[in-house]
């Protein structure tokens, strides 16, 4: 019997089976045929424990979600205490949570972003980056990078890859023109008509297994967006938050985009909100008609007070040089073992705590995930490109755990690449 | 293992200090020799070379003591303790051929330091400066009294330990030390030793945070003048003594015993060296504006003479640096037997030195137990009872204490955190030094004859150390950039040198050479930094 005091359930068997019952038969089916039977039970800073009580220490998190940890004590804290005085709030009035929060993350941000606008998740957030675009420079188009993610919601799945944007209809070429990534020529065709109303991009595409950008590129892209009159949108859900080892990743390339879009880790993993950055220009709609864009749920106070929390703990000195400490440790770790199996593990692209593990197979990362799964550690392949894995230890990993991240590491890339069925797929 | 963290008590900022330190100790750890010592010099310059600056500054923020005595104790504390320790090392591995044991040293981890008001900057000093020797992270927690001093200090510390190559975050502070906030730290797991140097309470608090500490009782010195001693010296050097820094220090004498055969004599020679003795009727007005309740009034703490006399409604000579307050029995309702932190110095009479010896160990009852005594004699028969029957662990001998127990003026250990043993509740009995924050792992070699140790001579586990730690995040296929960053002008410099010396035969491009020019350079701009 598992008690969880709202609900329970006989069994993990039977939990499964609701799941795919009641909610979602595909997803429920995808991970038992992958061989991850993951019901992600109880949760505590790094570390994730099965129903079935296996340990895991997760560098998944969620795209970046649990960038802080599970559960953080700090945030629960302070959203505990907010739930004394705050709940949603009222979208229609001035508000205290989202007055603060605004000010706060525009003081964090690259010059030049001066107003928020709040939503409720990250899809709804690149919507509004959208449509603040396309309010701003009066035209339609807008530019993505092929393989780019955005998120779900109506304008944003149409900037990413054709498999979400076509199952609901959703793909409208004509206004989404998409480029390949590290591909200025492309980038300049695509915008050389004037028509272009943004270019958005993600400073590392996660879900396409985070290929980084060629050094320049994106400093390339912002003056090119100059050239021909478009907005650069800076969608930094999951390189945001200190993750690599700046704030903003964005700002590591001297870029200040004129609006920038923060999600997941901004929530702490407690209460959900995402945020739009936006320059003057970029904002205007704000001045003109400030119910434009309208979220009941969008900028919650308790969210806002998530995220306040979030932002204070991630900007502290102590915290930015951890970071520095954790990503210098791992990129070390990895490299050693990626000499002991340079064939394999064929690559690292790192930028701070945002790691892409390459193997050598086209679904590499899938035995690299189980093995990982099966040594008690959860990492994710890239949805777009399997075969790296997203590897994303967070900002707040101890020494211990990270050695100990490492350690298992090594041994399930030792064991993936000795895999039988892989080897015979390699071979045929 | 264990699931949980063990202990994790510090809130928010401060533990994620602890959690910066623990990063940066265990790089630190790894450093050479040569890297060692190249950072602990540049700290200590940059220490000495502020002295002055910190010494106006605490004086100026605690209302206590000397700027001339506070400038001498932060260059004892800096350039003075690199000085002392110069030939010890305390990172290389040690090989002892005959025992066939080798051994590795292992630092304490991350060290908690505890600074008091009384002797706020040299003890930051101190204590840095002892965690860098051996391979330690340090947080330093100042007394709220003396906070903003510190936590300059350290901060200056740090920036030149960091300039000179040592891991970020080797050395940090707290900025706002509350009580709650110093315990919290003090008992959380990822503090691996506490050196707390401060009132008993602290002392205490660190001794039951659950975690090692190094705590140091307080002082309360007795000195005694026997009929051999050279009077006129003795006299001159106590006043000077006493007046060291308003007697802040735990090693400034509190009781003056002297042997009737002397006493009189003595009191001219320290009236002569600037000691006013007071009638019995103004140390009965000193006493009750001292010790109101029977209890130290902290206002006095650190004043000089003239001040306290004019508030205790004395008149004494505008030069007078110390007042001498005669009382009769040595009990502890009398005030003058106590700690009094100030140039106040209660004076006893007794008629021969064993009687002397008893007063002194009546002094230490009341308190100072396991801390310091001092002597002034000619008879090591006197002085070896004295040192035997007193329960102290240090006694200076023809020497003022307060120079003389810190070990500036003698030989013992120099220090800021006097270890008063068992018998004054510490695990410490020795003055603080370097040794004290590092263990030793042994390596240990069958003893049987016929299996024989290997030559371990010139092997060492810890590389040199030439770029900053950690290396900046840079993108792993930004080839522009290198891994270990240094910053754009010295990279600028490197290349004009680097040019320049290829000019005269040595390649350029040699990597080696190269890293040693850049190094120099660093070197050059740090002392430059320093000023």
């Amino acid at each position: 019997m598992h008690d969880y005091d709202a609900f329970s359930f006989d069994s993990k068997a039977e939990m499964l089976e609701k799941s795919a019952h009641y909610w979602n038969p595909d997803k429920t089916r995808f991970w038992s045929d992958s061989g991850i039977d993951l019901v992600i039970d109880r949760r505590e800073g790094y570390l994730l424990w099965d129903m079935d009580g296996r340990r895991l220490i997760d560098v998944h998190l969620n795209g970046g979600t649990y960038n802080l940890g599970h559960r953080n004590p700090e945030v629960v804290a302070a959203v505990k205490k907010a739930m004394d005085r705050f709940d949603v709030g009222n979208h229609h009035f001035p508000s205290l949570g989202r007055t603060a929060l605004a000010e706060a993350l525009v003081e964090s941000a690259p010059a030049g972003l001066t107003k928020v606008a709040y939503a409720s998740g990250g899809g709804e957030a690149i919507d509004i980056a959208l449509k603040s675009a396309r309010h701003a420079m009066q035209k339609r188009k807008i530019v993505s990078i092929v393989k780019a993610y955005h998120g779900h919601t109506g304008l944003a799945v149409a900037t990413g890859d054709d498999r979400f944007a076509k199952l609901f209809l959703a793909d409208r070429p004509e206004e989404f023109p998409q480029v390949p990534f590290n591909d200025l020529d492309a980038m300049e065709q695509a915008l050389r008509g004037r028509d272009v109303a943004a270019v958005i991009m993600e400073t590392i595409p996660a879900t396409y297994g985070f290929p980084l950008p060629d050094p320049g590129y994106l400093e390339a892209v912002k003056a090119l967006c100059e050239r021909y009159d478009a907005l650069y949108i800076a969608d930094e859900v999951q390189t945001g938050l200190m993750r690599t080892g700046e704030l903003w990743g964005i700002t590591k390339h001297g870029i200040e985009p004129d609006i920038l879009v923060s999600g997941k880790g901004l929530s702490g993993g407690i209460y959900p909100i995402a945020a739009v950055l936006l320059s003057e220009r970029a904002g205007a709609w704000l001045h003109e008609d400030g119910f434009g864009h309208i979220s009941t749920f969008g900028g919650a106070e308790l969210g806002c007070v998530a995220a306040l929390t979030t932002l204070e703990i991630t900007q502290r000195p102590e915290v930015r040089s951890m970071v520095h400490y954790i990503a210098d440790r791992v990129g070390t770790g990895l490299r050693e073992v990626q000499a002991q199996y340079p064939d394999w593990f064929v690559g690292i692209r790192q930028n701070g705590v945002v790691l892409g593990l390459e193997f050598a197979h086209p679904e590499g990362a899938k035995y690299v995930m189980r093995q990982l799964y099966e040594l008690g550690v959860w990492a994710i392949f890239s949805t777009l490109d399997p075969r790296v894995l997203q590897y994303k230890p967070g900002i707040l990993m101890t020494p211990d755990l990270v050695e100990e991240l490492l350690d298992r590491t090594a041994l399930a890339i030792g064991r993936a690449a000795a895999d039988p069925a892989l080897s015979r797929r390699r071979a045929s | 293992m264990s699931d949980q963290p063990q202990t994790v008590t510090a809130p928010g900022a401060a533990g994620h200090l602890l959690e910066r330190a623990r990063w940066a100790a265990r790089a630190y750890a790894s450093y050479s020799a040569s890297d060692v010592e190249r950072i602990v010099r540049a700290v200590a310059d940059v220490a000495h070379a502020h002295a002055e600056k910190y010494a106006e500054w605490a004086v100026r923020e605690t209302g206590f003591g000397v700027v001339e005595h506070k400038v001498r104790k932060n260059q004892a504390c800096s350039r003075g303790i690199v000085d002392a320790y110069a030939g010890d090392d305390f990172v290389t591995p040690r090989v002892r051929i005959d025992d066939k044991i080798v051994e590795v040293p292992r630092p304490a981890g991350v060290v908690l330091a505890l600074t008091p008001s009384t002797n706020p900057v040299a003890t930051v000093f101190f204590k840095v400066i002892l965690a860098l020797l051996t391979r330690n992270a340090v947080v330093v927690s100042p007394h709220p009294m003396a906070k903003e001093c510190c936590h300059d200090a350290a901060r200056l510390l740090a920036r030149a330990a960091v300039e000179a190559g040592a891991p970020d975050g080797i050395v940090q502070s707290i900025a706002e030390p509350t009580i709650p906030l110093v315990e919290a730290l003090m008992g959380d797991a990822r503090t691996n030793v506490i050196l707390a140097t401060g009132g008993t309470g602290v002392v205490r608090a660190a001794y039951s945070s659950g975690n090692p500490a190094i705590g140091v009782g307080p002082g309360n010195v007795p000195v005694l003048v026997d009929a051999t001693a050279d009077v006129r010296a003795a006299a001159r050097r106590i006043v000077e003594s006493k007046a060291f820094d308003n007697s802040v220090l735990c090693t400034n004498e509190s009781v003056l015993i002297a042997e009737e055969a002397v006493a009189d004599q003595l009191v001219r020679e320290m009236e002569r060296a600037g000691a006013a003795m007071l009638s019995a009727d103004d140390a009965q007005r000193l006493r009750d504006s001292m010790f109101p309740q029977g209890r130290l009034d902290v206002d006095v703490v650190g004043k000089d003479a003239a001040w306290i006399a004019q508030r205790a409604g004395i008149r004494v000579g505008p030069r007078t640096k110390v007042l001498v307050a005669p009382f009769d029995t040595a009990v502890p309702e009398e005030p003058l037997t106590h700690e009094k932190l100030s140039p106040v110095l209660g004076l006893i009479r007794v008629p021969d030195a064993s009687t002397g010896i008893a007063t002194a160990r009546a002094i230490i009852r009341i308190a100072g137990a396991g801390h310091s005594a001092a002597i002034h004699s000619a008879d090591p028969g006197t002085v070896m009872r004295y040192a035997a029957e007193v329960p102290v662990l240090r006694v200076s001998v023809n020497v003022g204490n307060s120079t003389g127990g810190s070990g500036l003026d003698t030989n013992l250990a120099p220090t800021m955190t006097i270890g008063t043993g068992f018998v004054g509740r510490s695990a410490l009995g020795e003055n603080l030094q370097p040794k004290h924050l590092v263990n030793w792992t042994r390596i240990a070699y069958n003893s049987d004859p016929a299996e024989a140790m290997p030559a371990y001579a010139g092997l060492s586990p810890w590389p040199d150390h030439h770029a900053p730690v950690p290396a900046y995040p840079v993108p792993s296929n930004d080839e522009r950039a290198p891994r270990s960053h240094t910053p754009a002008h010295v990279d600028a410099l490197v290349d004009r040198i680097g040019a320049r010396a290829g000019a005269g035969g040595v390649s350029a491009g040699d990597a080696a050479f190269r890293e040693q020019v850049r190094r120099l350079v660093v070197e050059e701009l740090s002392h430059l930094i320093k000023g």
